[in-house]
């Protein structure tokens, strides 16, 4: 074939894109092809690909989307710790002489895509997973408002990640930093298609993640079960409807800025560039517009887990629930005006930096009040120190550290000094990994037995709680020495022998990390072989206090046979002082939506448009994108998009449970 | 209505509707968020006009670029086409199919209209070596002006989409909605025209 013709065919891929020559990539691809190998063929030997076709990945079932996001979340974080430990390893040998196992060229897609797919892959998928889950339950719900479209958002997400992973094995990954500023993301100084990986699968996961947003603020706004004023409604719904309005209030910006690098790398556009009057600090500032209010969307629903859990396992109701909800409101606004901390280094003078500057401090407060409502929750309460309930003090204790050298950072003459150096890494670590993971994995464990009806080892809980936290102090302790001794970040090698000390400390706490995660996924493993010693036949096995623990555990399809009327902000807890009776009689067909494959079929055309614009393989791009709009269009011309579940199969439902609970008793 | 709820017929309070629970229709509350962050889209390109867009390169201005007699054409043609719309819904109220859809044809018309001056614009200013690649100013000016005519083109699409379904299933309670929801989007796609009529064109030549 002519040369012209293989172009016109491939773009610019060719044999080339795939990493012989590099025998950690090769490795890595060969133990997952065997791995995917394996999985596939385990399916089809137990004849189960029907059975997750039509139970769930075409489900539009709330409860089980949410527990596809959290698994999502949980294999990516495999592949971002995977990241990390290279990083730490490399630091920790690269000395003078010693370069170390990772050319620039390759740590560089490292650093990059640890931190887009710690985000954008493990907690972005963790909190979304998590308001899933939940917030239908809690607020009396059958699904969320638009459940096809649920369904859909997911799928972007899975196909955001799996371009991700795509560019691990054809290509390669960006070498920006998990940003991608310009002017170093443009066209002049990276024209290879790890930035093209980068802004395809950022942008095909933020279509999911700006729907999910609108789905969940509109299924809080207009589901809620009779009775539930705003004010009546759990702390934690209130932290997911204020990070969804985040997510509709800013994804749009990241998505806007992307598409303007993509015009600037695919258009030659001018805005970023160095030249044609383009300027890459519009680009810094409108990526952290969307960027500081991210850190929020993320933090907030964990802080929504850690008063849910707070109350249940003290025993008591909520300390300062107005507060709690005010604090939360106050923190949404605020995250807006503070993006600027970011780049006080830009110039943009004294004036503006101390407006930030400012606003940065300001948000501490609400934060802390936030604290001392936990504290003072717990205090005097009958505190039992279960699995999520360890997480949430080591979070308390964790996060507020993380929280001074915040505040710290945000004083703009103290940023000129510790700006872009492991200080800062320290930092966001310190609140991200103590605010955000702790909070999705206390939330995992408090919520698992609602989702699978038996609850996780906690045993195997216990260990991975602590050696987190401990591996947590010795991997990041360090970097804040090394931040104040002037060491910068994204460095693949160091010249002083002196620091390499802190390096080697910094690497054996992310080793206790990794025994953190492993038992983490053990929990599960070992709970799954003990579940019916851990069994959860009540439905409520904390002694919960919200409405998710008034159903089954696992819920029935419809979650509730009837829709629960409220009268108190703890409305389950009410409702057992009140000698509330579950009904057993008098069962209705209730109306529920229908499974489909429209989301998975769009989100793999999705993947393939994504694929063709960074390969340059315009024949595919064209097509597969007027595939994928005559896809969208055809799916609307499915009208049958839901059924009654009959009411004798409401019967045979609740009976079950009804002679379940009688057993118990 | 929520209180009446809260208690049993004989004033007791109760826990669970015995009733099935139908809660409000959120579609149309969930396209406005919609359109809201779409709204943000536009924000963030005129905040980039507004910084880039007198970086000329040494290359044409607004001013020397810009043919007003074409945009008022164009701005017209758009505002008119809102107006068609709303005769459709009006029609669509009324339970007219046929007006309906003849109100939602020359609606797309009026939107054909504008997208062929809007490329002819583009045409002839890439022609005359005043493209998108030329200066900041000029980036920043097709993709606001693009994007909003990449909507466009998308709301003709989807008109083409409801008016192949009213024709086909007439004007039950689901396709008012449908229809609301491109009104509601084609409405917002003038409020975004006014915004780039005056603040690029009009400003842009007062320069």
């Amino acid at each position: 074939m002519s040369p012209d013709l293989v172009k016109t065919i491939f773009g610019r891929l060719t044999w080339d894109a795939i990493p012989f020559h590099e025998p950690i990539l090769l490795g890595t691809f060969a133990m997952v092809a065997l791995g995917g190998i394996t999985v596939l063929a385990a399916l089809t030997y137990f004849k189960v690909w029907g059975y997750l076709w039509r139970e769930w990945l075409t489900s539009v079932d709330h409860k089980k989307i949410g527990v596809m996001y959290i698994i999502l979340a949980i294999i990516m974080l495999l592949r971002g710790f995977a990241d990390a430990l290279m990083m730490r390893a490399q630091q920790a040998i690269a000395f003078g002489d010693a370069a170390g196992y990772l050319p620039p060229h390759h740590y560089d897609q490292v650093f990059t895509a640890h931190g887009v797919i710690m985000i954008f892959f493990v907690a972005m998928p963790l909190i979304t997973g998590l308001m899933n889950l939940v917030v239908p339950l809690q607020i009396g719900a059958r699904d969320v408002a638009f459940p096809f479209l649920n369904n859909f958002s997911f799928w972007m997400t899975v196909g955001g990640a799996v371009t991700v992973m795509l560019s691990l094995f054809v290509g390669e990954f960006a070498r920006t930093g998990w940003l991608a500023y310009p002017p170093l993301s443009n066209l002049a100084y990276s024209p290879d298609v790890g930035v093209d990986y980068y802004i395809w699968s950022l942008q095909i996961a933020g279509v999911g993640t700006t729907l999910s947003g609108i789905n969940l603020i509109v299924t809080i706004v207009k589901m809620r079960a009779p009775g539930m004023s705003l004010m009546k409604m759990p702390v934690f719904t209130w932290t997911s409807l204020c990070s969804n309005v985040l997510i509709v209030a800013s994804f749009p910006i990241l998505t806007a800025v992307l598409a303007l690098l993509t015009a600037d790398r695919y258009l030659h556009t001018n805005f970023f560039t160095n030249d044609f009057g383009g300027n890459p600090m519009m680009y810094v500032n409108l990526i952290w517009i969307w960027g500081h209010p991210e850190v929020y969307i993320l933090v907030l629903p964990a802080f929504g887990v850690f008063s849910e859990v707070v109350s249940t396992f003290c025993g008591k109701r909520l300390f300062g629930y107005s507060s709690m909800v005010y604090a939360t409101v106050v923190i949404t606004i605020l995250s807006y005006i503070v993006w600027l901390h970011h780049f006080f280094t830009m110039g943009s003078g004294a004036s503006v930096n101390s407006f930030f500057g400012i606003t940065t401090m300001i948000i501490s407060i609400p934060t802390g009040a936030k604290i001392f409502n936990w504290l003072f929750t717990m205090y005097r309460g009958r505190i039992r120190f279960e699995v999520p309930m360890l997480w949430t003090v080591g979070f308390m204790v964790t996060f507020v550290i993380g929280g001074m050298t915040g505040v710290l950072l945000a004083v703009p003459p103290a940023d000129f000094v510790l700006h872009n150096s492991l200080f800062l890494i320290a930092h966001f670590h310190n609140v991200i990994i103590g605010g955000v993971v702790f909070g999705m994995f206390a939330g995992i464990v408090y919520w698992f037995p609602k989702a699978f009806g038996f609850k996780l080892d906690p045993f195997w809980g216990k260990v991975s709680f602590w050696f987190w936290q401990i591996g947590f102090f010795f991997a990041f302790m360090p970097l804040y020495v090394l931040g104040l001794m002037g060491v910068t970040r994204r460095m693949s090698h160091f010249e002083d022998h002196s620091l390499q000390i802190w390096f080697v400390i910094s690497a054996f706490g992310a080793v206790l990390i990794l025994i953190g995660i492993i038992a983490f996924v053990l929990q599960m493993v070992v709970g799954y072989l003990k579940r019916e010693q851990l069994a959860d036949p009540t439905g409520d096995p904390w002694g919960g206090r919200t409405l998710e623990w008034s159903t089954s555990s696992p819920p029935p399809a419809y979650n509730f046979a009837f829709t629960p009327v409220i009268h108190e902000v703890d409305a389950w807890h009410d409702m057992k002082q009140r000698g509330y009776v579950r009904p057993t009689t008098g069962f209705i067909p209730i109306h529920m939506p229908k499974n489909t494959g429209a989301g998975i079929i769009l989100a793999g055309i999705s993947i393939v448009v994504g694929f063709a614009m960074i390969w340059h393989i315009w024949w595919l791009a064209v097509a597969s994108f007027v595939a994928l709009v005559g896809g969208a269009i055809a799916h609307t011309f499915n009208f049958k998009r839901d059924y009654y579940i009959p009411a004798e199969e409401v019967v045979r439902v609740e009976d079950a449970r009804t002679e379940a609970l009688r057993s118990l008793a | 209505m929520a209180h009446a709820q809260t208690l049993t017929e004989a004033g007791e309070t109760r826990f669970h509707l015995t009733e099935d629970h139908h809660p409000e229709n959120g579609t149309l509350l969930g396209f406005w968020i919609y359109l809201m962050s779409d709204c943000l889209i536009f924000a963030v390109l005129f905040a980039c006009y507004a910084v880039l867009g007198r970086n000329y390169a040494a290359g044409p201005s607004g001013a020397d670029l810009f043919d007003l007699p074409i945009v008022a054409v164009n701005t017209a043609l758009l505002l008119f086409s809102s107006i068609t719309y709303g005769f459709a819904m009006l029609s669509a109220q009324a339970k007219k199919v046929p007006a309906t859809l003849i109100w939602l044809a020359i609606t797309g018309l009026f939107g054909l209209g504008f997208l062929s001056l809007e490329l002819y614009e583009f045409h002839h200013l890439i022609h005359e070596g005043a493209g998108p690649q030329r200066s900041a100013f000029l980036s920043s000016f097709f993709v606001l002006v693009g994007t909003h005519g990449l909507h466009v083109t998308f709301g003709i699409i989807w008109l083409v989409t409801l008016m192949t379904q009213v024709a086909k299933r007439g004007l039950g309670v689901e396709m008012k909605r449908r229809l609301m929801c491109l009104s509601m989007f084609w409405h917002f796609l003038d409020v975004i025209w006014i915004g780039v009529f005056s603040f690029v064109y009009l400003l842009g030549v007062l320069k």
